[in-house]
């Protein structure tokens, strides 16, 4: 990747031309005046929250919209008009000039045809060649995307793919037939970090081959920062801020824009601040307010913004915001000192409230209906050992399939784990009878990844909050129950409403308050925050981090997202395939991250900062997570560790082959080399990160060496 | 693919042991063959009545798991005992298997396919007209039983002859007319004719219950992400439709389809005792009032026979279907 010019000089006309386009059903005015155009090679992102209109937007230029949607307004491809023309002329459009790639790959290839067949039948729509000419393409496009032995996979089906897989199959299917323009809808949205690094080089290659433009949709700013030339964010159906990606995010004069780039958490930055998040939630499409749809939530607001909606001002050369009082924005000021304050390198306290030791979970496989066998065994949590003191958040982070919700499941289900010691408040829970178990529970509560399903929809607020006390034999809840909705910034009003009245945010809130409504001293948290909007999910973050510093509580933090975790946690675990890789205090993991798995991870990372991410080296990995019912033997990232694949010597691998590593904590400053096997070779799992040298860092590789990638 | 088709052919052998075992001790448990003698005037004396049981395997006295030997081993030969009045169970229960299948066989086909089409159609236009048009008529015919429904077309059937075909087009008594000499395109025309009512009122049935499972499962691949992905590829919307929903639609409605085949056999009872054919189902319950055990066992084997010879055809389907079971 070399360095290019943010907004490259494009002569060629546009191939796509939108404009003043709207969606509605029925009442909902979905999509209100989109207008963009994107020429030959160039990249649009289009940036947005759910509901801000943006899929809408594009199924509308698709003609892809349910029949209940009116869309008026011009979408012009090679400057014939595409709204109101007939559907055979959009059919032979389709796949052919125009093509789109998905969200969610698992469902978007029909199951009971094999991959090649349906590769194929996108080229046979458009092409008059015969069926074994269009198998034969068809093998040649996933040979472009990236699938290894193309020719045996296409005769596989869909689910023998994992996503990302079925991902690269959907983008060949999109370019077969050599489009102008890509639409791609979140296409790296439910994947892993490290597929996604996989899936947006994939679209690299395609729009080198094809040479189309790309409409690149997403909520994530750092997945168009370093892919982009352009970027349009929107907001309640509207584009609010149009603009080359350098001057987007670098020079944002959209008050909403600016909250949205300083609601991120930043893997680059060390969480000691807090993030600055939007208030409120976005508005309902149903229900907009009458001038300006985002003043309700703008800090700059005036008596102006709500006389009118402002339309797009020219702000400077290719760039233009929807804002009254737009000399008046700028980027976000570098944040004030946290609240927090606390040292960047401390000292860990002293009491455990959580410890688990050689973890393991094992799953049987099996097969058959009438008699049922096991054939096999899922090592879904293998051997996991680390500790969490009073006051510590410790961050859980890794793929889906490492292991990461089994390993909390675990400790959730207070019994006996099949190998291992789980010790929780001091109690092991292998001694832990139904009353232990229920003494236990008081003092550790849990919070579920989705607020919506996780709260009875039939109950009030006020009963969801005080089940928990009722359980428990608590007198009165409530004067409680008011007390914990003001501490999680809800109104003493909403506990007589019912969740489905609130936004994401608000129920996430109305799930921490239920999980702290008996003073718990440990909160396992599951994902909080990954089903919450970006500019939502900031002020839950900053919520649990004031819910710690004032009750003194701990936290273990799963999540997928290494950037919350560096925001929020004190020290973190890298799990892969059931291990952990790489534990220890955040910042000593985040700045010389020592395991390579830790390294590719970071790496893969992107950052809501165009001139980074377009110099930036990224570690790619090969290859999917193996299965954890056969992992590999030795090192369990051997067979897509970079360092094993280019680096070691033959004997340096044979260890990696043979010998399984185990976290060893890891001596001296940063750069140095890692603590080595040395004599001992059956060495037990060390619980990782103990205090060897006042140097809380771990990793579990016979060759680590610190690095930063960041 | 073979492999797993030989597993279940043997688990449907064992299965249809197990049915077959089961009926006969029941109905032989149960019903009371003596008892047709006791009414008899003059009344026979009861060492004939013990003789006469006895040669036809229906003596209580012998011991259950004797006749059960007795009986297993002339099923395993073919020879399915002898009915309470000495004649072969065997022949007449031919005869009537295939009065049934003549008579069922044409009313699952339409039915289902009927079905199909309408749940598909409603589906695709969902809460429209013909959607609401299908759901209404569905629960009507479903609401209906089949005796009154019958009798119904009869009456429509024998009023549009009179009234407004001039001539007896709906023929609605019987598998055919007796003692017609008009060749063979004649008699087929015939057949055809006595079968056109009872067809009807049993795939009305079948629509009924076909449409409202077809639908649902349409609905659901409907939205699917694959279909937009078809779409997209640049399929017309009812390429799409056909060749991605409806196909992986379809593969649940399959089995469905199989196992209706099998209880239809002798679930068309009401159907063939008002239209006079004489089939299955009338067998099984005449044979009830009479004590018949043999004949209620056979009739049961069959049963179980069909059922499991419909699932067998239910894999086949699913596997035409879904080429995921023949790969794995």
């Amino acid at each position: 990747m070399t360095p290019e010019p943010a907004t490259p000089p494009l002569p060629t006309a546009p191939v796509l031309q939108v404009r003043d386009l709207d969606v509605r059903f029925g009442d909902v005015h979905a999509v209100r005046g989109v207008g963009y155009e994107v020429r030959r090679g160039e990249v649009l992102g289009i940036v947005g929250e759910s509901g801000s209109g943006k899929s809408v937007s594009s199924a509308a230029v698709m003609g892809l919209l349910p029949r209940g949607a009116r869309v008026t307004g011009s979408v012009r491809l090679h400057g014939r008009e595409l709204i109101g023309a007939r559907d055979r002329e959009l059919d032979a459009l389709r796949g052919r000039t125009m093509s789109m790639v998905f969200q969610d790959p698992m469902s978007a290839l029909t199951p009971v045809y094999r991959v090649g067949d349906q590769i194929a039948e996108a080229v046979r729509v458009h092409q008059r060649v015969t069926k074994e000419q269009a198998l034969v393409r068809a093998v040649a496009l996933l040979d472009l995307v990236g699938i290894p032995h193309p020719a045996q996979r296409a005769l596989a089906f869909p689910h023998e793919f994992s996503g990302g897989m079925r991902q690269r199959v959907v983008i060949a299917m999109a370019i077969a037939n050599d489009p102008d323009v890509i639409i791609c809808d979140e296409p790296t949205t439910a994947l892993d970090v490290t597929v996604q690094a996989q899936i947006l080089e994939v679209l690299k290659t395609a729009q080198r081959e094809t040479g189309a433009a790309i409409v690149m949709i997403t909520h994530d700013l750092g997945v168009v920062a370093g892919f982009a030339d352009r970027v349009m964010v929107m907001y309640a159906g509207r584009p609010v801020e149009v603009g080359g990606v350098d001057d987007v995010y670098y020079r944002p004069r959209m008050p909403y824009t600016v909250g949205l780039l300083g609601a991120v958490p930043r893997i680059d930055r060390d969480g000691r601040r807090p993030l600055t998040p939007i208030e409120g939630s976005p508005p309902a499409p149903a229900a907009l307010p009458p001038g300006c749809s985002f003043a309700p939530r703008c800090a700059l607001r005036a008596p102006a913004c709500d006389e009118a909606e402002p339309p797009l001002f020219d702000v400077g050369p290719g760039h233009r915001a929807a804002c009254l009082r737009w000399e008046e924005t700028g980027p976000p000021s570098a944040a004030a000192p946290g609240v927090a304050g606390v040292p960047a390198t401390r000292v860990r306290p002293e009491e455990p409230v959580l410890r688990v030791e050689g973890l393991v979970k094992h799953y049987p496989l099996l097969k058959g209906t009438l008699f049922r066998r096991r054939i096999g065994t899922v090592q879904a949590v293998a051997g996991v050992s680390f500790d969490l003191r009073r006051g510590e958040t410790l961050g859980l982070v890794g793929e889906s399939g490492c292991g990461k919700t089994t390993t909390l499941m675990e400790i959730l289900e207070l019994a006996a784990p099949q190998q291992g010691r789980i010790v929780v408040l001091g109690r092991d829970t292998a001694g832990l009878g139904a009353a232990g178990r229920k003494a236990v529970r008081r003092d550790m509560q849990v919070v579920f990844q989705d607020p919506l399903a996780s709260l009875d929809p039939r109950m009030t607020v006020h009963d969801i909050i005080a089940e928990p006390l009722r359980t428990h034999g608590a007198g009165h809840p409530a004067r409680r129950v008011r007390e914990l909705l003001d501490l999680v910034g809800l109104a003493p009003a909403h506990a007589e409403r019912h969740p489905q009245d609130f936004s994401g945010g608000q129920r996430q809130r109305i799930g921490i308050a239920r999980a702290l409504a008996l003073e718990p001293r440990l909160l396992v948290l599951d994902e909080p925050v990954s089903a919450l909007d970006v500019s939502v999910r900031a002020g839950v973050i900053n919520l649990l981090a004031e819910l710690k510093s004032r009750l003194g509580l701990s936290y273990l933090f799963v999540a997928h997202d290494l950037a919350v975790v560096r925001h929020i946690a004190d020290r973190v675990a890298v799990m892969y395939l059931g291990r952990i890789a790489e534990i220890g205090a955040v910042d000593a993991v985040y700045d010389a991250p020592a395991h390579p798995y830790t390294r590719a991870l970071l790496s893969a990372i992107p950052l809501p900062d165009p001139a980074r991410e377009r110099t930036r080296a990224r570690i790619l990995l090969e290859g999917d997570l193996p299965s954890p019912a056969h992992p590999p033997s030795g090192c369990r990232f051997r067979t897509r560790c970079p360092k094993f694949r280019s680096e070691l010597t033959d004997d340096e691998r044979a260890r990696c082959v043979g010998d399984e590593p185990v976290v060893r904590p890891l001596a001296g400053p940063a750069g140095g080399r890692g603590a080595n096997h040395g004599g001992d070779d059956h060495g037990g799992d060390d619980h990782g990160g103990d205090d060897h040298g006042g140097h809380d860092h771990g990793v579990a590789c016979h060759h680590a060496r610190r690095l930063d990638v960041l | 693919m073979a492999g797993f088709l030989a597993r279940r052919l043997l688990n449907s052998l064992v299965l249809v042991a197990v049915a077959a075992s089961l009926a006969y001790l029941l109905a032989a448990a149960a019903l009371d063959p003596r008892s047709n003698y006791a009414d008899r005037t003059p009344r026979p004396p009861a060492a004939v009545v013990d003789a006469q049981l006895t040669a036809l395997n229906l003596n209580d006295r012998t011991p259950l798991i004797q006749r059960y030997a007795t009986w297993a081993a002339g099923v395993l030969h073919g020879d399915f005992g002898r009915s309470v009045t000495g004649s072969p169970v065997g022949d007449d229960l031919r005869r009537r298997a295939g009065v049934t299948f003549r008579l069922v066989l044409l009313g699952l086909v339409f039915g289902s396919l009927a079905g199909v089409a309408a749940g598909a159609l409603a589906a695709i236009g969902q809460y429209g007209w013909f959607d609401r048009l299908s759901a209404g008529l569905s629960f009507v015919v479903l609401a209906v039983p089949v005796v009154v429904l019958a009798n119904m077309l009869i009456l429509a059937g024998t009023w549009a002859n009179e009234r407004l075909l001039g001539h007896q087009v709906f023929l609605v008594s019987g598998e055919y007319s007796d003692g017609l000499d008009a060749g063979f395109w004649g008699r087929a025309v015939d057949r055809l004719q006595h079968l056109l009512l009872p067809t009807v009122s049993l795939s009305l049935g079948l629509v009924a219950v076909f449409s409202r499972y077809q639908r649902n499962m349409m609905l659901d691949v409907l939205g699917a992400d694959y279909v937009r992905t078809a779409r997209a590829k640049g399929l017309s919307r009812r390429a799409a439709l056909v060749r991605h929903a409806l196909r992986t639609a379809l593969i649940p409605v399959v089995t469905y389809f199989a196992f209706t085949f099998g209880v239809l056999l002798t679930g068309a009872t009401f159907t063939e005792k008002i239209f006079g054919w004489h089939g299955l189902g009338e067998q099984l319950i005449d044979s009830i009032f009479t004590n018949d055990v043999n004949t209620v066992a056979a009739v049961s084997v069959l049963a179980a026979v069909a059922v499991l010879c419909a699932s067998l055809a239910a894999d086949l389907l699913h596997a035409a279907l879904d080429p995921r079971v023949r790969a794995g």
